[in-house]
């Protein structure tokens, strides 16, 4: 079947704001669909709040929706709008949810709108469990065994029928709360004792436990003539009980013969037709016990999914721009196969290679979580890696995530292994951490057997004894010198440069030297789909060491571009977005680009970005290769954030051109005395500083500048680097955290010297994002920080244009970014933070790279900034592109607001306090835009999942600091209506200035303990500033309750009157939904 | 580890390591795509006289099961890898497989740039190696270049059964079938057997006359190794058997059907050997991804005296001919590969025959084909509905 012609409009609901479970996976999956669906002559309309993103520019769509993805807001577009049809398979579970809710509401029926991908009856089916094991078991399948149960006897009986151990989950309970898995009938009833208690309706499942076994995840599509394709078979090296995304996962699958996989492959086609998805990608989850081989069916993802990118990354097949082309009635068969281009889609992609998929996590950013992984996602990113064996790729994913290991131990940071005591090693192995891996490579160098660890980790015997095959390497290296038969086999089993040097304690040049001599070179192999069955169009390549290397020659205007690596904390999809937009913009100047990345989550990492891509670790060693293979014109670091800037001095010490800026001009602005020098130079003011080398020094520095102070080293040690500190106490407790020094002695710290600034207290912080080309400048934008400087930037909403600056401070923000951009011979970005305080402006960094607020900036103001910024480093001027009409002429004095905010992970991690700090913890950010500050503001709360209430009862509890402001708060929303709770001091001070409070009293004590005001639901909205330093006691508990409950919680004075506004904004009438292409049109920038 | 080494007919080398039996080998390599099943393929008498390339780079993760056997013994002459498991896992496994390996006396090399080997036959044809363990690179070239191509052997006859032999159906019989053995697949008889088909295995050589003579409810036609156009005789046996029995031929006996009806038949650039291949049902266009194993093909436009057409862009179902007059009546194409546009299948229309160049019965690969294994059992009770 051709194309539909009945339908012309689209639209596509995007994922919105990266959290954890749902990141920038959706930003590819949605740019490919719109792509495709634009390029057959679809209208497409986008909505999603995230402006980080790819597919929310304003060319991917006929109109975007910058716009919070709830139900209202999208019901107000289709209306708008009027679209054939509905799209809502690629925004990952946001997106199903919104539809659902929508469905619910008749409105698809009401304006006549087509759901298409998935029909509402599958979606349902697939997301309900007990109608989807049903459904599962009449189409011949077989699902967990379980037995609802309502008594103690009942229970007992239901034990008794699938044998200990087995999972007990109460039903109903949000979370899965006081879910447990029972070994013997002790433990099991009181796990399903406290369940029933538990439970609303008083029931609790009780289920045959599938702990320890093998986990799979095979990728389907399916056509609208009910053709089937499984893309790819995914093998998770953790056992069930891991989620998947958190999981070590494998592709294809190793340990599978014939028989046990081909049987798994009918049932996942089973699983599509029974669910009845007609058309598009799934993924369905198997777990197999590995003593008898039996297969049971656990879920099914009835969209794309994380793993179904993964899965496009890892097979060259291109999931979800299938699925938008089946959506619209295309078959496999119509469609032919990008790689080879002479094959139709209608096939399943054969690897010869093996992809390796590890999780990263931030567990440093959040002290309250336990670090164990278990059946809740907590990784924030992910690197793979391609290699043509298991241990080759596993070794390449594992430098690939930047946590400072250089592949499987051998390495110096095996310390941390080396260290633990044999018996502390083996009780450790059943424990799964993200460090677990090392341990089982360093349990099998201290001797264990490869059948007693696969026991005690529930790891596949196959995948240790591949683990083992590496570490026999490991000794047999570092028994022996450097060797050049060694080294060969070392480099195929995918050990590092930098491992083989720590191995033979030689320097990592003397490895690479003996390599070089030896001819024994990276070769680069192309991932065709087909094994090499089928001649390859797409250079998308991997290293490995082989015979014969398929790189093409190098072409003569050539450049590279340095992606982000995984996505963590403070590093995310807005530093792929400048690359992505790196490779359009040198390929609409006519230049051919070579992408490095290793996240397969990643708009950069599809084939069709770059002229050639690579997917490799973004290490010296792999990128030198690289280099020598491509020999590019130049190479450019500054757009994909620390991780290509780590490169940059090697690189250039290696004769690589850096593009733009140089990297001595990066180091100027890091290092804290060269950049003090620059400032001093040009009359810049910063807040006052020092570096302390001793704990002495210390605290000559704070008594010269003063608290409160920010203090953080010059290296980063870990996550909780930068605090802010009152006290010589807090001084004290900071150096004993970080530096291990013991209570008031002495410890050096020369190594990581510790850098000391005043803290500017009540200062307004703002961001500056400009493009500097050697002597002309353009002001991308000025930012204005709703939270105060103090909170990481990352962590605050932000506001353009700035609404509290004056002309005067606007005039010094404007001048001082010129100084610097001159000072640090700027060519390409810049961003420069400044505190503001009444009229004297401080400089807090600069950073000559790309910010994380570039892509915001560029939709708000319609100017691409990071595109711009290339042309500049490859050397053109911002006159010629201002007369190319890619700059505008001048600044542009926008007729809206936009807000940007972050979005943090408190859900995810219910115990962790909610307080910001300097400290960055936001995993992704959202972005309101409308004509005035407090209704953009308000949909950028919205957009952040936060309920702001419309009415209802406020809990305010103030630092004193904040009181004068409070008073301003409270006043506005007891004029909106609000019923207000205060603790005792707060309610004084506000009544002592007339605004009525009802105070309540301490946690736990009293009919008004705000804690139980919480959970009976009688707060909607609570503002709550902690005193100086003091992240304990009620207010910790306060906004833990708060963050159970889904209550918004505010906790800076800025962010209550912000919020106060909106709330004001929002009853005062419904705000419009502009598309952005609108918006730029009324900027006069379109 | 010993070194193991292979060199092509055309003089390229290829290094890795033995992990299989001592000893030197030659014959026709092929690669194969397929990501499971090297047992069952390694042990697929089609493979009978050639070195096998498995793409895959895991091999022998899951062991050795005899269940999987398709034969016997291990029928190809060697096996080159990427990367050999010693390590069997699964609760399957009875061996590890380089033990199985080792045990048949099959020289196998491991740590190959197998995809590098790939691409030489894929870009410059199937062709003869040589494979040797610790042996001398000048030898095996010699050996290479000497060892003739699969055009023009009669391989079949090596690998047939010497004896009739009986397999009883899985329960009541639904009727009897002569399976001739070009080489046949050991789950080409389990899927007829759990289906209620009695089979009685029969040698190549074995004329019309006497398989009529055991009184079948139809025949069917093996699969087997190597060139079709050598096996004048079991041709010359369907040639007697149309008509008055039904027919269901695969792989092989679907190119000897092809023959039978006077079509000819032509040699692949390097064959068709995966799990993975998309082979269009022209009678409802949907597509079954197969597995596959063959070198020739049967071209149907020689029975009109006709030329093939070019591969241009996808395939279309135009490129195969319907309704071709034949000694037997007309003939279809049923089946088409929709990577290369080759026929796949075929029925005729005035006698009950049909057939497919694919491998229904799976064994390595997909089962989406299974279903046709159900009409032959229609139409060895009668209760055929389908003409076609």
């Amino acid at each position: 079947m051709p194309k539909r012609t009945d339908i012309q409009s689209i639209v596509v609901i995007g994922s919105g704001p990266i959290i954890i479970g749902q990141a920038c996976e959706f930003d590819y999956s949605g740019t490919q669909a719109v792509k495709v669906l634009r390029e057959h002559g679809y209208r497409v309309v986008l909505v999603n709040s995230n402006p980080a993103t790819i597919m929310t520019d304003p060319e991917f769509a006929d109109a975007t929706y910058i716009e919070p993805i709830t139900a209202a807001v999208v019901e107000q577009i289709l209306r708008k709008e009027r679209p054939d049809a509905v799209l809502p398979t690629l925004g990952g579970q946001t997106a199903l949810n919104v539809t659902m809710e929508l469905a619910e509401t008749g409105v698809f029926k009401e304006l006549g709108i087509e759901l298409i991908g998935a029909s509402l009856d599958a979606i349902e089916s697939a997301e309900d469990r007990g109608r989807f094991k049903l459904i599962m078991e009449a189409a011949g399948m077989e699902t967990a065994k379980a037995h609802y149960v309502r008594s103690m006897d009942e229970a007992m009986f239901a034990a008794v029928d699938l044998g200990y151990p087995v999972m007990v989950r109460p039903s109903y309970i949000l979370g899965g709360g006081g879910t447990g898995l029972a070994y013997n009938e002790i433990e099991f009833v009181e796990i399903v004792q406290a369940g029933f208690d538990a439970s609303p309706v008083g029931e609790v499942l009780v289920e045959e436990s599938i702990y320890g076994w093998k986990e799979f995840e095979l990728e389907v599509m399916r056509d609208g003539a009910d053709n089937a394709v499984i893309v790819c078979a995914i093998e998770n090296l953790d056992p069930m009980g891991v989620h998947t995304g958190d999981s070590i996962t494998v592709a294809p699958a190793m340990t599978l013969s014939d028989r046990e996989y081909q049987e798994m492959r009918d049932e996942a086609i089973a699983c599509l037709r029974a669910i009845g998805v007609e058309t598009g990608g799934s993924n369905v989850q198997f777990a197999v016990d590995p003593a008898t081989g039996r297969r049971i069916i656990i879920e099914m993802n009835p969209r794309v999914s994380r793993s179904s990118a993964l899965a496009s990354k890892a097979t060259g097949f291109p999931i979800a721009k299938m699925a938008a082309m089946l959506a619209v009635g295309f078959t496999l068969d119509e469609i032919a196969n990008d790689i080879t281009g002479v094959t139709p889609a209608s096939f399943e992609p054969a690897l010869d290679y093996v992809v390796v998929k590890i999780p990263r996590f931030d567990f440093a950013k959040f002290p309250s979580v336990d670090p164990t992984l278990g059946t809740s996602m907590q990784s924030v990113g992910e690197a793979m890696a391609i290699g043509r064996t298991f241990p080759e790729a596993l070794q390449k994913a594992l430098r690939s995530l930047e946590t400072g290991r250089q592949g499987l131990n051998g390495d110096p940071a095996e310390a941390s292994v080396r260290s633990l005591g044999d018996s502390e090693l083996v009780q450790g192995l059943p424990v799964a951490t993200p460090d677990r891996l090392f341990e089982v490579a360093e349990g099998l160098r201290r001797g264990l057997p490869v059948a007693d660890i696969a026991e005690r980790t529930f790891i596949d015997p196959w995948f240790v004894d591949q683990v083992n095959q590496i570490v026999a390497l490991r000794n047999e290296l570092e028994d022996g010198e450097p060797d050049v038969d060694a080294l060969r086999r070392a480099k195929r089993y995918g050990f590092s440069d930098a491992q083989l040097a720590y191995l033979w304690g030689v320097e990592e040049a003397d490895v690479a030297a003996l390599r070089q001599v030896n001819g024994i070179d990276v070769t680069f192999k192309t991932v065709d789909t087909c094994a090499a069955e089928f001649e390859a169009q797409t250079p998308y390549f991997y290293s490995t060491f082989e015979d014969e290397s398929e790189a093409p020659p190098s072409g003569d205007k050539t450049v590279m571009v340095l992606g982000s690596g995984p996505n963590r904390i403070g590093q995310g999809i807005e530093f792929d977005y400048c690359c992505v937009h790196a490779a359009f913009a040198l390929e609409d100047a006519g230049y051919e680009t070579v992408m490095v990345n290793c996240n397969p989550e990643t708009v950069s990492t599809d084939y069709d970005t770059s002229t050639r891509l690579y997917f490799e670790p973004l290490t010296t060693e792999d990128v030198l290769a690289i280099v020598a293979t491509e020999q590019p014109q130049a190479v450019i670091v500054q757009l994909g954030g620390q991780t290509p800037l780590g490169l940059a001095h090697d690189l250039e010490r290696a004769g690589v051109r850096i593009a733009g800026t140089s990297p001595d001009s990066i180091d100027m602005a890091e290092d804290r005395e060269r950049f003090s020098a620059l400032c001093r130079e040009y009359g810049i003011r910063q807040p006052p500083h020092g570096t302390a080398m001793s704990v002495a020094e210390a605290m000559d520095v704070v008594d010269d500048i003063g608290f409160p102070a920010v203090v953080r080293p010059s290296y980063v040690l870990g996550g909780r680097a930068m605090r802010i500190i009152y006290s010589v106490e807090d001084l004290n407790a900071y150096l004993v955290d970080l530096y291990g020094a013991t209570p008031g002695g002495e410890v050096d710290l020369s190594e990581s010297p510790l850098l000391i600034d005043r803290f500017l207290e009540s200062a307004v912080e703002v961001d500056v994002d400009a493009v500097y080309d050697g002597q002309d400048i353009y002001i991308g934008g000025v930012m204005e920080h709703v939270e105060e400087a103090g909170v990481h930037s990352g962590d605050s909403a932000c506001v353009v244009p700035p609404p509290t600056l004056t002309d005067h401070v606007m005039d010094q923000v404007l001048a001082d970014t010129l100084k610097l951009a001159k000072g640090l011979n700027v060519v390409g970005l810049l961003n420069i933070q400044f505190a503001i305080r009444g009229d004297d402006v401080f400089v807090l960094e600069a950073n000559p790279r790309a910010s994380r607020t570039i892509p915001f900036i560029s939709k708000a103001t319609g100017v691409p900034l990071a595109k711009v910024a290339t042309r500049v480093m490859m050397g053109e001027k911002l006159s010629e592109l201002r007369r190319s009409g890619m700059v505008p002429d001048m600044a542009v004095d926008l007729p809206y607001t936009a807000v940007k905010e972050a979005v943090l992970p408190w859900k995810r991690f219910p115990n962790e306090d909610t307080l910001l700090g300097p400290e960055m913890r936001a995993t992704g950010e959202v972005m309101g835009v409308a004509p005035t500050a407090a209704i953009a503001y308000a949909k950028a709360l919205m957009g952040a999942g936060h309920s702001v209430p419309a009415h209802g009862a406020a809990f305010i509890s103030l630092a004193n600091r904040d009181k004068a402001k409070g008073v301003a708060i409270a006043e506005l929303l007891v004029d909106l209506g609000f019923k207000l709770f205060a603790t005792h001091g707060t309610a004084g001070h506000l009544a002592r200035h007339g605004v009525p409070a009802t105070h309540v009293d301490k946690v736990g004590e009293g009919a008004y303990d705000p804690v139980r005001l919480i959970e009976e639901g009688r707060i909607n909205l609570i503002v709550n500033t902690p005193a100086g330093g003091k992240a304990r006691g009620d207010g910790r508990i306060i906004r833990l309750a708060a963050t159970r409950h889904g209550i918004p919680c505010i906790t800076t004075a800025e962010g209550g009157i912000a919020v106060a506004q909106s709330i004001q904004a929002a009853q005062e009438r419904d705000a419009d939904v502009n598309s952005i292409q609108d918006l730029h049109v009324s900027a006069g920038l379109a | 580890m010993k070194s193991g080494i292979l060199v092509t007919a055309d003089g390229a080398v290829f290094k890795g390591e033995s992990v299989g039996a001592d000893g030197i080998a030659a014959g026709e390599i092929v690669f194969n795509t397929a990501m499971t099943g090297y047992q069952e393929i390694v042990t697929d008498p089609s493979y009978s006289g050639q070195v096998v390339v498995l793409t895959s780079p895991h091999i022998g993760n899951y062991g050795a099961a005899s269940f999987d056997d398709q034969s016997d013994r291990i029928h190809a002459r060697s096996l080159v890898t990427r990367s050999m498991s010693r390590m069997a896992s699964s609760w399957r496994s009875e061996q590890p497989f380089d033990d199985y390996l080792v045990e048949q006396g099959v020289v196998t090399l491991t740590n190959v740039d197998t995809r590098r080997l790939t691409r030489h036959i894929r870009d410059r044809g199937a062709m003869p190696v040589a494979v040797g363990v610790e042996a001398d690179e000048a030898e095996l070239a010699a050996l290479a270049s000497s060892t003739p191509s699969m055009e023009g052997q009669d391989l079949a006859s090596a690998v047939t059964t010497k004896e009739p032999y009986r397999r009883a159906a899985d329960g009541p019989s639904l009727g009897h079938v002569i399976a001739y053995d070009f080489g046949i697949k050991r789950d080409i008889i389990r899927s007829m057997n759990s289906r209620g088909l009695d089979v009685t295995v029969v040698p190549a050589s074995t004329s019309a006359e006497a398989a009529l003579a055991l009184a079948p409810d139809a025949v069917f036609l093996s699969n087997g190794p190597g060139d079709p156009e050598p096996l004048a005789e079991p041709v010359e046996a369907i040639r007697g058997i149309l008509g008055r029995k039904p027919v269901f031929g695969i792989c092989l006996g679907h190119q000897l059907l092809g023959l039978a009806l006077g079509a000819n038949t032509f040699k692949l650039p390097f064959g068709h050997h995966g799990g993975n291949h998309p082979v269009k049902r022209l009678v409802d266009g949907t597509v079954e991804i197969t597995s596959q194993n063959h070198g020739f093909a049967v071209d149907l436009w020689s029975l009109a005296g006709e030329e093939r057409p070019m591969l241009e862009g996808l395939p279309t179902p135009e490129m195969l001919p319907a309704n071709v007059p034949t000694a037997f009546g007309d003939v279809s194409a049923t089946h088409q590969n929709l990577n290369d546009g080759t026929n796949e299948g075929m029925a005729c229309r005035d006698v009950e025959a049909f057939s497919v160049q694919y491998h229904p019965e799976a064994a390595p690969g997909p089962n989406d084909a299974m279903v046709l294994f159900d009409r032959f059992v229609e139409v060895v009770r009668g209760t055929d509905a389908e003409a076609n």
